[in-house]
């Protein structure tokens, strides 16, 4: 079979650049350590999430922000149309050290979005989401439902607000 | 050597000319040697073109609606216009696009009649009532007295739960194109008994590939609807999986997204080196860039739940290295197209290093809109490659950039194809010749501007962060900010390049209807059927290329390897647990 060499040279630079792209991709995730949302949160039944049971379940609590000794744990329920917290009141961290957040949701899927930023989730219910980030600087930052959830979907929204470490209450806990 | 596209198939030789009703004579055209298999491609087409009409006046209502420019609907009924969009576009104007463009294809390059008409009429038929119900349950949703609705755009995620309708007619459209697909696999068995050594005809080869990894991959929301959802929303079952549901969608739906490029492949391999004076460069590329699809289309589907909880980082891992190595046939395709088309130029005289380009026959739509077409694609293919970082993915999952991407994708290098390849498709079909050609040769380039101006500030704007999927453009606690440019400035770019898209859907359907109602059947055509030879011809090419046992056994064993264990772990807590009633949408 004859393949012209024009065509040989570009199957080559096609091979090389997409072995470099996965490359970059290895190298995300060894050298700066970016870390995908995966299954490490768990399951959860969404009806004990829809009753308020919260005490049933060892890998969520009740909505909210727990400064504990495994560092800054911040528990959200989304639900049609609102985060709780995060819509009420915005959800207060600390800059500067990591925050894991556990979301989760009784009714439909949703979307966690920090506008702008790689802090970026879906929320599926039966499955707790589970991520760390770590605020550099303290700030705003808006919560999108980014996945559609019903006719109300436009409406929910939510915020962070990153607080410097001193002015960090602690939390709920 | 005997190939497609020589004399067996009659399209080569002098004496086959018919008298056209105006008193001349005319080569023989497709109706004229397949009127039943020409009927069948056009009765295709004008559904497709039915529903680009609706999707595309729905698509200008979101375009104005979340612009803010012009609002007709209450936000709430957003998502009904939504969800007909993606679904009139992505699901019924593809699908019937394409069943009509194979089914020209795979007639002509095998030169057999269909085999079977009761099968023909009967996909033809599961396919359009699987499109009615489930439209009309969309619709249904912008009348409050009308108690059904399917509200749950074209993903339909559960739990939000559409009528069961929807669920039944989205179905019936994908069984109905399985149907298709037996129908062209038998006319390959016939063509086969009286070519027992012959190499498949590129195109029917082509065809077969494509099928195959339909096949493979539509089981996934064949069992995700019928096994789950349709008894699900009719009660039978009281919750389903919400996690194992969407992983069964996305099985399916990045094949799905190659099921509507690949048409438009066979049409820039097969048709457009013609269009463009010259021939396809090489035969046997083309056979290996389709088999390559047919073995990774399928085991990517995690790419689109690089984001979701509840799915382990290496079965996303897995997914994102064969999705990488699908930029291969996507690149060879490049080059091959634009291979051919600077053979092409050069053939008829041109010459430079670049100045051919310019002596291409921009001013024949069916050429300018593929050309262009190829051209929004690569940049299409540059966006995909971002979306396909499982790291840089988290920055743009979800929003705006992800239709920013796919119109370009499946909203221009298959829309903007199937068009332009009607101009030249349809005179063939009907015998008719092609009305307001002066409105034509304009149209692509009014599509291309208007994807341009949209396209390029959806992108920008999802890296502000702008959700997709969304009534409004403005949150209160939430502010998008601009990497480069405004958000007004994007909106404004969002609203006139809709605008113009449907401008562009306009003249495509005037010119379409212009050809069907004014055009005088079996008169003189502008444009000729015959394909020529490729530059390497599959001859020399091994005969393995054309085993598609084989490579339908490892595009299976692949799938086992990418889907196997992750969806044995979904299942093995409970096929319906953690599981969620119904949530009407």
């Amino acid at each position: 079979m004859h393949v012209h060499r024009f065509e040989k040279l570009w199957f080559g630079a096609s091979l090389v650049l997409i072995v470099a792209f996965i490359g970059t991709i290895i190298y995300g995730a060894v050298g700066p350590g970016v870390a995908m949302v995966d299954d490490s949160g768990g399951t959860v039944e969404p009806s004990v999430i829809a009753d308020g049971n919260y005490d049933q379940v060892e890998n969520f609590r009740e909505p909210g922000v727990y400064d504990t000794d495994d560092g800054v744990n911040v528990y959200v329920v989304a639900r049609q149309y609102l985060f709780q917290p995060g819509s009420s009141e915005p959800i207060r961290v600390p800059a500067g050290e990591p925050v894991t957040f556990h979301v989760t949701t009784p009714d439909v899927t949703h979307g966690f979005n920090l506008a702008g930023t790689n802090v970026n989730s879906m929320v599926i219910p039966g499955q707790i989401a589970e991520f760390t980030v770590t605020f550099d600087e303290p700030g705003e930052h808006g919560i999108v439902c980014h996945e559609y959830c019903g006719s109300g979907h436009h409406t929910m929204e939510g915020q962070v607000v990153v607080v410097e470490q001193s002015e960090f209450d602690g939390g709920d806990s | 050597m005997a190939t497609e596209h020589g004399s067996e198939t009659g399209f080569e030789t002098e004496q086959e000319y018919v008298e056209t009703d105006d008193g001349t004579r005319r080569k023989l055209a497709f109706v004229d040697r397949f009127p039943e298999a020409a009927r069948t491609a056009r009765i295709c087409l004008w559904i497709a073109f039915a529903s680009f009409g609706v999707g595309a006046l729905f698509g200008l209502i979101q375009a104005l609606h979340r612009t803010n420019t012009l609002r007709i609907i209450p936000s709430s009924d957003y998502y009904t216009i939504l969800t007909g969009h993606g679904v009139l576009l992505a699901l019924v104007f593809t699908t019937f696009g394409i069943a009509g463009l194979f089914h020209w294809a795979n007639t002509r390059s095998l030169g057999v009649s269909p085999t079977n008409k009761r099968l023909t009429q009967g996909w033809l038929w599961t396919m359009t009532i699987g499109t009615v119900l489930a439209a009309a349950t969309i619709l249904a949703g912008l009348f409050d007295w009308i108690p059904a609705s399917a509200d749950v755009l074209y993903t339909f995620y559960a739990p939000l739960e559409a009528h069961p309708l929807f669920y039944i007619g989205a179905a019936l459209l994908i069984v109905g194109s399985w149907g298709a697909g037996l129908d062209w696999f038998l006319q390959y068995r016939e063509w086969r008994e009286s070519n027992p050594d012959s190499r498949i005809p590129l195109q029917s080869f082509m065809v077969m590939t494509t099928m195959l990894m339909w096949y493979l991959s539509s089981l996934g929301v064949a069992i995700e609807v019928v096994v789950f959802l349709i008894p699900w929303s009719l009660g039978l079952i009281s919750q389903v999986d919400p996690l194992l549901t969407r992983t069964l969608f996305w099985y399916f739906g990045h094949p799905v997204v190659y099921f509507w490029l690949l048409p438009a492949y066979v049409v820039w391999y097969t048709v457009l080196p013609k269009l463009a004076g010259g021939r396809l460069f090489s035969d046997p590329l083309a056979r290996v860039t389709f088999i390559l699809f047919l073995l990774l289309s399928t085991p990517v589907g995690f790419h689109h739940q690089y984001t979701d909880p509840g799915i382990a980082s290496g079965y996303k891992l897995v997914a994102m290295t064969n999705t990488f190595f699908l930029l291969l046939p996507s690149l060879l395709t490049l080059f091959t197209v634009v291979a051919s088309m600077e053979h092409g130029a050069r053939q008829q005289g041109a010459g430079g290093r670049l100045a051919w380009l310019k002596d291409l026959p921009w001013e024949r739509p069916e050429f300018s809109g593929i050309a262009l077409a190829g051209i929004m694609f690569a940049a299409g293919g540059f966006s995909g490659m971002i979306n396909a970082g499982m790291n840089i993915n988290y920055l743009i999952h979800n929003t705006i950039w992800v239709p920013g991407h796919f119109h370009l994708t499946v909203g221009t290098a298959y829309a903007l194809t199937l068009m332009a390849i009607s101009y030249w498709l349809v005179p063939q079909l009907t015998g008719k010749r092609l009305q307001f050609r002066g409105l034509a040769s304009i149209q692509p380039f009014v599509w291309f501007v208007g994807m341009v101006l949209m396209s390029n500030a959806m992108h920008r704007g999802g890296l502000a962060g702008i959700p997709r999927r969304t009534a409004e453009p403005q949150y209160e606690q939430v502010s998008f900010d601009a990497v480069v440019g405004t958000v007004g400035e994007m909106r404004v770019q969002i609203a006139i390049g809709g605008t113009l898209l449907f401008l562009g859907a306009v003249m495509f359907l005037a010119v379409m209807f212009g050809t069907w109602a004014l055009g005088k059947p079996n008169s003189q055509l502008r444009v000729s059927g015959s394909i020529p030879e490729p530059l390497s011809g599959p001859e020399e090419s091994p005969q393995v290329l054309d085993n598609l046992k084989l490579w339908t056994a490892i595009a299976v064993a692949l799938v086992l390897l990418a889907y196997g264990i992750p969806l044995y772990d979904m299942v093995a807590d409970g096929l319906l647990w953690p599981g969620s009633l119904p949530i009407p949408a």
